[in-house]
């Protein structure tokens, strides 16, 4: 997008929601290597208490956003115990319009994962369908929850994705559906992504069913190359297939919308029992750093770090527990802050 | 909760083993038949004491027009409680209800049951799974309440009750108890769907009060997707509203080497009925090449819910011995077996023995 970002004396200022669980340590790392990377990016923390019904923090972290253009973020935990308090994350994406979930699934050729060489990519409706968080109980013992879809929502995604397609060489479109069953919503989702396919004839478009789809993953994940998926198949789908490629540490997802942007780990985890432990892969988050900084029209600082996670990761095979190794959360960083530090120079 | 629900059901299964008892059996369509057959020929072999009623369930025209299932059908499965099926042909075009939806409606079937085990001999990518989904199958994003707002905006509606997700989750722990498994696990998504997964937990919770004897613990549905294709050894039994068990219960058929091999079972209020979940493989009917395992394991667990204990563990282990082997094995699998003689060779194994 053309929308002039924050930038004062050639700096950029960029939000950061450390978010619960492992989130704050992971943005310390962040925040480690941006320096060594010489990113001429200020962070502005904004926390948020996913306990309360008194939503200050989260029109902070909005108005944040909505200054700077774009943020960093860590999952932000849900109680369970309060339904009437809303997700905060949902309500982030909703009030910011960030339209797509963008996930590249890209399989790591140090990781020894069951399947080798995938490499799809996610676009997930990331403001609407199942996350509509319409839910009312009609009489006692009897709730009913609302799953939304809108016309102009899903031709926005599909174009989206159709024109990602073309400008990176992907070669087919495959929307994941259960049109079969929810013939109204699913069905004007497949509707819309069969009319906008037509546009895009140099471009492979195909529909299948969510169960299949899952199952056709696990045994031939090869198939696939960019997938369009509702917000609860998203979900499901980015976690899958982050499992096929050794998990929940390494990938991250930027969620874009027309003028603002947020980036934050693929799967988006909280990993509450990982705090402090020193163990939690932190590549996922600096993947997100990267991305972040790509957004910023800052490539160079982005390249470096992208290279020095790709090659901590595939070269030195500085693992995690996540990824069957034994190093530290702090070893990988320090690994990649070495390689920074050479390409810097 | 399901003794109070069907008292019948279970004193007539609890009767001494030899009394013969009457299963309805819906042969299907395309390779149906087929793999019916080969499984009465191995009850017949290990003398299992069941009698077969065969019953034709294609589509008849109701007194009001519309399209369903004959009457004397209903009746059968009404009847024996119990019923075997094949895969049926889904009719295209409007006014029929998938008959499957149909059956589920009539007897009341509220609870499906997959058990996804990784078979010796037949090789995949995961050799550790044994798993069994168990999914609420009345209600939920499949209540069929669907409307257009205003143009270009459409809601559906997702309906979870308290009754339904009760009744689901206490079987999940009886089933569990019954089977000799450890933990159930409860997958929702309650940090989005707040009120309505948050009910169904809330169900889960409690009934794990009541079972303390198994162990149970609560995951987010991507979580699970994301740690069943990693590590599918940590879960055991997993229960779960309607659609994430659809989609969770096939992906865990894709680990094992897909449909062709899971069973499944339609546990319901008005009877049980016992399927297997593949297509009806209309390229190879006829030619006597199906694969009848799906359908023979789903009558292993169609004895067991009888409580033939033996009937059921005699065929398994000869069913997961020859495909061990190797040698008479069917084309999906990798041989080049007919399907008579993939089940002759299983009854050679049950006379053995
Ligand atoms: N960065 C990471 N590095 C290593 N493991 C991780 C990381 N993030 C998540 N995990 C692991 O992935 C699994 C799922 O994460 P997590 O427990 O956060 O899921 P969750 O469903 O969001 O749960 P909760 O909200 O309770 O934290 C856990 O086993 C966790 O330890
Ligand atoms: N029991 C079986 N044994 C061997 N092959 C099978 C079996 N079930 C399915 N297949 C194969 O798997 C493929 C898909 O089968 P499936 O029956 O789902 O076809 P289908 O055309 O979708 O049928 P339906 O319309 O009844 O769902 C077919 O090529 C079939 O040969
Ligand atoms: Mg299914
Ligand atoms: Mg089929």
């Amino acid at each position: 997008s053309n929308i002039p970002l924050a930038k004062y004396g050639g700096r950029h200022t960029v939000t950061m929601l450390p978010g619960d669980g492992i989130g704050p340590e992971m943005m310390g790392y962040v925040k480690e290597v941006f320096r060594y990377a010489g990113a001429p990016v200020d962070f502005e923390t904004v926390q948020l208490d996913p306990t309360t019904d008194d939503y200050h923090d989260l029109v902070n972290a909005i108005s944040s956003v909505k200054r700077n253009g774009c943020a960093i973020k860590g999952n932000i935990e849900t109680k369970l115990n309060r339904p009437d308090i809303k997700s905060r994350n949902v309500e982030m994406r909703n009030e910011l319009d960030l339209f797509v979930n963008r996930v590249h699934c890209k399989s790591h050729p140090g990781v020894k994962t069951r399947h080798e060489d995938i490499d799809i990519v996610l676009m997930r409706q990331n403001t609407e369908g199942e996350y509509a968080m319409l839910e009312h109980e009609n009489v006692p013992g009897v709730v009913e929850s609302l799953k939304i879809v809108t016309e102009p929502h899903c031709e926005r995604l599909c174009r989206y994705a159709f024109d990602w397609a073309r400008e990176n060489g992907r070669k087919k479109v495959t929307l994941i559906h259960k049109a079969n069953i929810m013939k109204v919503t699913d069905g004007l989702f497949l509707e819309v992504s069969k009319r906008v396919a037509k546009d895009y004839p140099d471009i492979e478009h195909q529909q299948m069913i969510i169960d299949n789809c899952c199952m056709q993953l696990v045994s031939n994940p090869w198939q696939f190359d960019v997938m369009v998926l509702t917000n609860l198949y998203g979900t499901i789908v980015s976690n899958l297939v982050c499992g096929l490629i050794g998990g929940p540490g390494v990938i991250s997802g930027s969620n874009i919308g027309p003028r603002y942007a947020i980036f934050e780990p693929a799967t988006r985890n909280t990993g509450s029992k990982l705090i402090g432990k020193n163990r939690a892969n932190p590549c996922a988050m600096l993947n997100a750093g990267a991305d972040l900084l790509n957004h910023l029209g800052l490539k160079y600082h982005s390249d470096i770090i992208k290279s020095a996670v790709d090659n901590t990761v595939n070269v030195d095979k500085i693992h995690t527990d996540d990824l069957g190794g034994s190093a530290t959360s702090m070893d990988v960083v320090q690994n990649v802050i070495n390689h920074v530090k050479m390409a810097a120079k | 909760m399901l003794k109070r629900i069907s008292p019948a059901l279970r004193l007539a299964s609890r009767n001494i083993s030899s009394e013969v008892r009457t299963v309805t059996l819906i042969p299907g369509d395309g390779i149906g038949p087929e793999i019916a057959a080969s499984v009465q020929k191995i009850f017949a072999a290990v003398e299992a004491p069941i009698a077969w009623d065969p019953v034709d369930v294609s589509p008849v025209k109701n007194p009001d027009g519309t399209m369903g299932i004959p009457q004397a059908a209903i009746d059968s499965v009404n009847r024996h409680k119990i019923g075997l099926k094949s895969p049926l042909m889904t009719p295209v075009g409007k006014g029929f209800r998938s008959l499957n939806l149909a059956l589920r409606k009539e007897f009341n079937l509220y609870a499906n049951v997959r058990p996804c085990k990784s078979i010796e001999g037949f090789k995949t990518l995961y050799d550790d799974v044994d798993v069994v989904t168990i999914r609420e199958n009345t209600e939920g994003e499949y209540s069929g309440i669907e409307h257009e707002i205003v143009d270009g905006v459409v809601q559906s509606i997702k309906l979870i009750t308290e009754k339904a997700s009760r009744r689901v989750a206490d079987y999940a722990f009886k089933y569990a108890k019954e089977n000799g498994r450890q933990k159930v696990t409860a997958v929702h998504k309650a940090n989005i769907m707040r009120m309505s997964d948050g009910l169904f937990l809330k169900c889960c919770r409690d009934a794990a009060e009541q079972h303390p004897e198994v162990k149970f613990e609560e995951r987010y549905l991507d979580t699970v997707c994301l740690n069943m294709v990693q590590d599918p050894g940590q879960y055991d039994v997993l229960v779960m509203p309607n659609l994430y068990g659809d989609i969770l219960s096939d992906l865990c058929a894709g680990l094992i080497g897909g449909l062709g091999l899971t069973p499944s079972g339609n546990i319901g209020l008005g009877g049980a009925i016992f399927e297997a979940v593949h297509g009806t493989a209309p390229d190879i009917a006829g030619k006597d090449l199906a694969n009848p395992t799906a359908l023979l394991l789903s009558s292993v667990m169609m004895l067991r819910y009888m409580d033939l204990y033996d009937h059921a563990a005699k065929i398994e282990t000869a069913c997961f011995e020859v495909i061990k082997e190797g040698k008479s094995i069917t084309g999906d699998l990798g041989g080049s077996a007919k399907c008579s003689e993939f089940t002759n060779e299983i009854i050679k194994k049950i006379e053995a023995m």
